[in-house]
């Protein structure tokens, strides 16, 4: 029987030869993701419920991130259940301050990630991993506790969505843009319950980490998981950054595979994007939107926080003055350091912004950055709901690293293009 | 008698049901107190014990913070009536033991304000406010196995 990637993978976790959309299985677990908003409720459950077991501690990875350096007593007091935890479990990976960062962009750097295997983690976000050809999906704080304690979770096998993205992206057009174009024309639950296959040329010459910002935004759509296919850039990131364990195997979807649907894109004709608030398929080309006045611009999170995205930003801030308050906030602590050794961190302080540490930080309107009512943010990240940034009266634009860095030059939403 | 709640709002999100300022505690009955704070700042005020939410398609949609049911069931909300859910919500609750409701025309059927009793075994709401009776899909039975159980720490201990 014919398979897509996603029931393969599936399948191979749930012990079967074949699986189909819409079967119900227990899939054994690779790898959980666990950070300092839903896992230290998951502790306490499990606590309480007297199951003091954890099915293995080095396929649990920790890293405090939302509120990370802590913010207040009460993140602080999280922490410290966290950490607590942690080293009672003794959870090899443990990522403290210093060397956590930003659960998406950290896992795959640090090499957790591998094709081929399944990844859960408490953070909606978490289907950025099908970068990879894994199965990655976000879960709450039960689910959390159930595969930390068991190593196993009941899914139903998604149908998939076939996602066909064809022809080279302009000059000024990002991975960003793209996933924006799709969320516009699927809606924000064009996807809800499926699995997004991405698959098609324009993939073929993007970096690992621009093809993340694609199965990042999978769950805008509402998706279940965001997958995209192994190939040579795959292999050549894996290469450089599995360090522990370095076999995987490499599944792909069969040719005469069922797709609920397939979705057609000329990427060629994509213009930089704009998500409107209040949701991420409010995506219009810059065109529609250029000359809104902004407050604030922000590039960082999980969607567009990682060195490439960096760069971008940095080319275009290069010898001009940001117009506006701007933050600058690196992922992890790798790319932090990159940044600063690559010299980006002195263009971004000569044009006036501001640099943090890797944090969540403003992205979920936690610390460092929040919004007052009726300010506008130009953000690099992946939502735009009202009140994500802080006041509910605050509104955000979501776009590239480019048309942030340029708008935060201007002080308003503006084409990148004239800076490239 | 239990109240509906109506958001005539699809995408109602995590973001407006528990906003992430509050992320910062997981005790129930403090985030209760800021139950969908950013959609509806009355919402703590006018709900009752009991009370339901109606709202449109994509209910709960956005972050995976189990908080968002922790807050609606701490503010004693009963359940949740959508056109949909978001899949995350939706597995989150059914793992909480919170049993939410689905109905495709919940516009025309509920208005409000309106009084409801709800029948979750045999899949019926009696809308006394318009004396019509509403049939709704009972969820499927590996959630009701979780729910009856309580969750699904409970399940699984069981198992
Ligand atoms: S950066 Fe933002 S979207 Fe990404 S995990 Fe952190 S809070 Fe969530």
């Amino acid at each position: 029987m014919a398979m897509t990637i996603t029931e393969k993978i599936l399948a191979r976790a749930a012990g079967k030869d074949k699986v189909r959309a819409g079967d119900l299985i227990d899939a054994n677990i690779d790898i959980v993701m666990c950070h300092d908003v839903t896992t230290p409720p998951a502790i306490s459950m499990l606590k309480e419920k007297g199951i003091d077991k954890v099915f293995d501690p080095e396929k649990i990875v920790v890293t405090p991130d939302h509120f990370q350096p802590a913010k207040d007593i009460k993140s602080a007091e999280l922490h410290k259940r966290l950490d607590t935890w942690a080293k009672e479990k003794k959870i090899k990976h443990y990522y403290k301050l210093g060397r956590a960062g930003v659960c998406h962009a950290l896992l795959p750097e640090q090499g957790h990630i591998r094709p081929g295997e399944v990844i859960v983690g408490g953070d909606s976000h978490t289907c950025t991993y099908g970068a990879f050809g894994a199965f990655s999906t976000g879960i709450g704080s039960t689910d959390l506790a159930a595969a930390i304690a068991t190593g196993q979770l009941w899914f139903k096998v998604p149908e998939s969505i076939k996602f066909v993205l064809n022809g080279k992206l302009g000059k000024g057009v990002y991975s960003k843009d793209v996933i924006l174009a799709v969320i516009a024309r699927i809606s924000t639950d064009g996807a809800i319950y499926k699995a997004m296959e991405f698959v098609g040329e324009t993939l073929a010459d993007m970096s690992m980490e621009a093809r993340m910002t694609i199965t990042n935004m999978a769950i805008e759509a509402g998706g279940k998981n965001g997958i995209i296919g192994f190939d040579d850039v795959t292999k050549a990131y894996l290469d450089e950054h599995l360090t522990d364990k370095k076999d995987y195997t490499v599944f792909e979807s069969d040719a005469d595979a069922e797709y609920e649907s397939v979705e057609e894109f000329d990427c060629s004709k994509i213009e930089p994007m704009v998500a409107l608030p209040h949701l991420p398929s409010g995506g219009v080309a810059i065109g529609e939107c250029q000359g809104m006045e902004m407050d604030q611009a922000y590039i960082g999170s999980c969607t567009n926080g990682r060195i490439e995205d960096l760069r971008i930003a940095a080319n275009i801030i290069k010898g001009k003055e940001v117009a506006i308050r701007t933050l600058i906030i690196p992922a992890t602590p790798v790319i932090w350091k990159q940044a600063k050794d690559e010299g980006l961190f002195d263009i971004f302080y000569d044009a006036g912004c501001v640099i943090s540490a890797p944090t969540c930080g403003a992205c979920l309107g936690g610390f460092m950055g929040i919004l007052a009512a009726g300010e506008k943010c130009v953000s690099t990240t992946n939502r735009n709901f009202v009140g994500r940034m802080g006041s509910p009266k605050s509104e955000v634009y979501l776009a590239s690293p480019a048309t942030a860095a340029a708008s935060a030059v201007e002080g308003k939403l503006t084409d990148c293009r004239k800076y490239i | 008698m239990p109240k509906a709640h109506v958001y005539k709002r699809d995408h109602v999100n995590t973001d407006e049901i528990i906003p992430a300022r509050y992320l910062n505690t997981d005790n129930e009955a403090e985030l209760a107190t800021h139950c969908m704070e950013d959609l509806d700042v009355d919402f703590v005020k006018k709900t009752q014990a009991g009370d339901i939410i109606v709202a449109g398609e994509d209910f709960g949609c956005g972050s995976s913070r189990e908080h968002a049911v922790w807050a609606i069931r701490g503010a004693k909300v009963q359940t949740v009536i959508a056109k949909t859910f978001a899949r995350i919500f939706y597995r989150n609750s059914i793992d909480c033991g919170f049993y939410l409701i689905e109905l495709p025309d919940v516009f025309e059927k509920i208005k409000d304000g309106d009084e409801l009793e709800i029948d979750y075994k045999k899949g019926l709401i009696k809308n006394l406010t318009s004396g019509n009776d509403i049939s709704f899909n009972p969820l499927p039975n590996f959630a009701l196995e979780i729910i009856a159980d309580g969750g699904l720490l409970n399940h699984i201990s069981k198992k």
